[in-house]
């Protein structure tokens, strides 16, 4: 927002000195030194250095921890036959997709919809409710997460007020247990975000439709959803970065377990740095995490891309 | 393109608030000369080092006027113990004085520059001569040279309920000659009480170094095989003994023996075994340490009716082949940071720790089996636990971690393939199979060798 009042102010200031001088626009970039020069060391120096990383056999202990060797691509090499690699992406896009892009965008919608319909003491209480997930450190929530998913934890004890046994949640269905915690975590963000659009979206149009004889889903699907669709692309650009980059909530959840069954890219990069000390490894899967996180942003950032309503 | 300078912009605002908080806390903690920090492992049942170094921290900074023993316990389990150690040794800043070091990691931290050599100090340190070659040989690197002093050795054996053993029908004398000794009482107890897990054998990843050491090679190092040849200095690959050591895994998880998974591979596993599944009578057998009493003797999870309560056997081998049993021993080291300001002063303050007196009082108090001949040879030692006999006379079956730098990278590769069995998520084929895959691209085609 700030930018873009600084940026119609300056245009205002040109307005009144037409003539461009030479060297105005290099003289325009000066204050943003810094930030780039902050940018480059914080953000692409860790890009760079962990890409070196990941081309050596640096290890957290013994001889290769003291003087590790340049191996070039092998460890990409390896990654690419390893099952467990394989095994890693698959339980990503899973967790991703069923958690980020389906669970949370799909919920939050709901909720926005419903709640924009309720009364206001209602509103006021289910919101807080949702957003009080949101507003726990993450290590706080994946710890309650674990207390209620537990075998003896509270949804098995909820369970059995009904004479129902539950399943050991965290070992027989490891995926489930955390993808419904990344929603109950995440869907509040997807809520806030489409809380505003919908409010942004002009009463008239909408009335326009159901006045010409259009039935509310019809009403949501070719008016409401097209106006807003820049916030869903934002949206599900922000909740896919992120969930991408969950660690903490499976690690205190389930480990990575039983065996490797809930091992996201992020839990298997841990795991083969730091606690099979093989850091060159390690980083190789956390720079191929970082290049799908890329990928991603680029798809989405092209699907935002300005456009002449 | 207004987006991006403003997350720009934030980004600056965001990064120099970081600078500043990591400028304002950078300055109190570069260590001078005068203050020796000492790493060591601290849980809520392993306290007994804690008092040990609180003990030798006022002795020795009473003895040397001006010198300040700055003690940094690292709060938890031995898998992320090891993790923490390495990362504070990875920076010359925040790398400890003195540390408590895993016998089996001292080749491995000695190769990557953690530790040095301390021949000179012991050397000069008149108590040296208690300390027979057996202790010495655990703190040698692969230099051969003197990395870390021993504060004790270990054991292990086979923790059995007589209670339960009793209330099953089971002799309450009990000694098993066989594998399939064990798993019969384990099935007999299934049967008649249900309620009870009938045995532990540690088989998580979380469980770290237990589950290869007190679970996985308490079995194979009773078969045929081992796991690294040390005449020939290589790594065996493909044997039986590995395979049949995984399936017994295999058995008592999947016919439900052991712990339910959720116990199993939990990080906390090895906690729950020694202050609340054995304790409230809730495990009938447990493969574990000779340590564990330390923690039921005093303490804030004291048990004395253990004594009455539990049996003690010797682990047998798998076909009662000679010398038909086995055991495992490891042990832990005080050792000498590679940047210690003040060597000869941190190794002053080892040798205050491990004097007779506080060597007698952590052997004591934590179950070791000590290693210096005044302390074995003190009545005080041998009265003050009636396990240490029993534990001590194992060491004539004992057997030794293949200690090269390379082991703890294989031992966690041990726990992966402990895991796939015992989650079913692979046959004791497989995951052996699995496991020579990894040994090789560990240690290389070279330093293997196929089972003879």
């Amino acid at each position: 927002m700030t930018a873009a009042t600084l940026d119609r102010s300056t245009a205002g200031g040109g307005f009144r000195r037409p003539r461009r001088r030479p060297g105005r626009t290099a003289l325009r970039l000066v204050p943003l030194l810094p930030a780039v020069a902050l940018m480059l060391v914080f953000l692409a120096g860790p890009v760079l250095w962990s890409f070196y990383g990941s081309l050596t056999n640096q290890a957290l202990t013994g001889y290769k921890a003291a003087n590790p060797e340049f191996v070039g691509l092998d460890n990409y090499a390896d990654l690419l036959t390893d099952d467990g690699f394989w095994k890693a992406v698959v339980l990503t896009v899973v967790f991703v997709g069923a958690s980020a892009v389906i669970g949370q965008n799909v919920l939050g919608m709901a909720l926005a919809l419903l709640l924009r319909a309720a009364a206001r003491p209602l509103r006021a209480v289910v919101s807080a409710l949702v957003v009080v997930a949101w507003v726990l450190p993450e290590i706080v929530a994946a710890f309650a997460l674990y207390a209620f998913f537990s075998t003896d934890g509270t949804l098995n004890q909820v369970l059995g007020w009904f004479g129902l046994e539950g399943p050991t949640w965290l070992i027989s269905v490891p995926m489930l247990a955390v993808i419904l915690a990344n929603i109950w975590r995440g869907t509040a963000f997807s809520m806030m975000v489409y809380g505003a659009a919908l409010s942004e979206v002009p009463p008239d149009v909408t009335e326009a439709a159901a006045i010409d004889g259009a039935t509310g889903p019809q009403r949501f699907f070719r008016i409401t959803l097209p106006m807003i669709r820049r916030s869903i692309s934002t949206n599900l650009m922000l909740t896919t970065l992120q969930t991408l980059a969950v660690f903490t909530l499976i690690w205190v959840m389930t480990g990575g377990g039983p065996g490797t069954d809930s091992s996201t890219l992020p839990v298997l990069a841990y795991q083969e740095a730091f606690k099979f000390a093989q850091v060159g490894y390690g980083t190789a899967i956390a720079t191929v995490t970082l290049l799908v996180g890329a990928v991603f942003s680029i798809v989405y950032i092209r699907v935002l891309k300005p456009e002449v309503d | 393109m207004r987006l991006q300078k403003s997350a720009l912009a934030s980004g600056a605002v965001l990064a120099l608030g970081l600078t500043a908080a990591c400028s304002s806390g950078g300055g109190d903690s570069a260590a001078d000369d005068t203050t020796i920090t000492v790493a060591y492992q601290k849980t809520a049942q392993f306290v007994q080092l804690d008092d040990l170094l609180q003990k030798a921290k006022s002795e020795y900074e009473a003895a040397n006027e001006g010198m300040t023993i700055d003690l940094v316990p690292i709060e938890a389990e031995q898998d992320q113990y090891f993790t923490k150690l390495a990362l504070m040794n990875g920076s010359a800043d925040t790398a400890p004085d003195v540390i408590y070091e895993d016998t089996f990691q001292i080749r491995s931290d000695a190769a990557a520059g953690y530790l040095q050599p301390i021949d000179e100090y012991v050397e000069a340190w008149e108590d040296w001569d208690q300390f027979p070659d057996t202790a010495r040989q655990a703190g040698l690197g692969d230099d051969g040279k003197v990395y870390g002093v021993s504060m004790g050795t270990d054991t292990r054996g086979l923790y059995y309920n007589k209670d339960l053993f009793q209330q099953a029908g089971l002799p309450t004398d009990w000694q098993p000659e066989s594998w399939d000794d064990i798993l019969s009482a384990a099935r007999t107890i299934k049967e008649k009480l249900p309620d009870v897990t009938p045995i532990n054998v540690y088989a998580g990843k979380a469980a770290g170094e237990a589950t290869t050491m007190q679970g996985f090679e308490m079995l194979l190092y009773g078969t045929d095989d081992e796991l690294y040849d040390a005449d020939s200095q290589k790594w065996i690959t493909g044997s039986q003994g590995f395979v049949d050591s995984l399936a017994f895994l295999e058995t008592i998880y999947g016919e439900g023996l052991a712990p339910s998974l959720d116990i199993a591979l939990d990080a906390s596993v090895g906690a729950r075994v020694a202050t609340e599944l054995l304790p409230q009578g809730k495990l009938a057998m447990a493969v574990d340490g000779s340590w564990l009493p330390g923690g039921w003797i005093t303490g804030d999870n004291a048990w004395p009716e253990w004594e009455d309560t539990l049996g003690m056997a010797a682990m047998p081998t798998q076909d009662g082949q000679e010398p038909g049993f086995t055991s495992m021993s490891g042990g832990w080291t005080l050792a000498v940071g590679a940047h210690a300001g003040d060597p000869q002063a941190a190794f002053d303050f080892i040798a205050t720790a491990l004097n007779k007196e506080n060597s007698l009082k952590y052997d004591t108090e934590n179950s070791q089996i000590a290693v210096r001949t005044d302390v074995a040879e003190d009545p005080e030692y041998l009265g003050f636990n009636p396990s240490f006999e029993f534990f001590s006379s194992l060491v004539d079956y004992t057997h030794f971690r293949p200690a090269t730098p390379d082991y703890s990278q294989i031992s966690s590769n041990i726990q992966v393939a402990a895991e796939s069995v015992a989650t079913g998520q692979a046959t004791a084929e497989e995951a052996a199979a699995t496991y020579d895959e990894g040994l090789v691209s560990i240690v290389g085609d070279d330093a293997t060798q196929a089972a003879g």
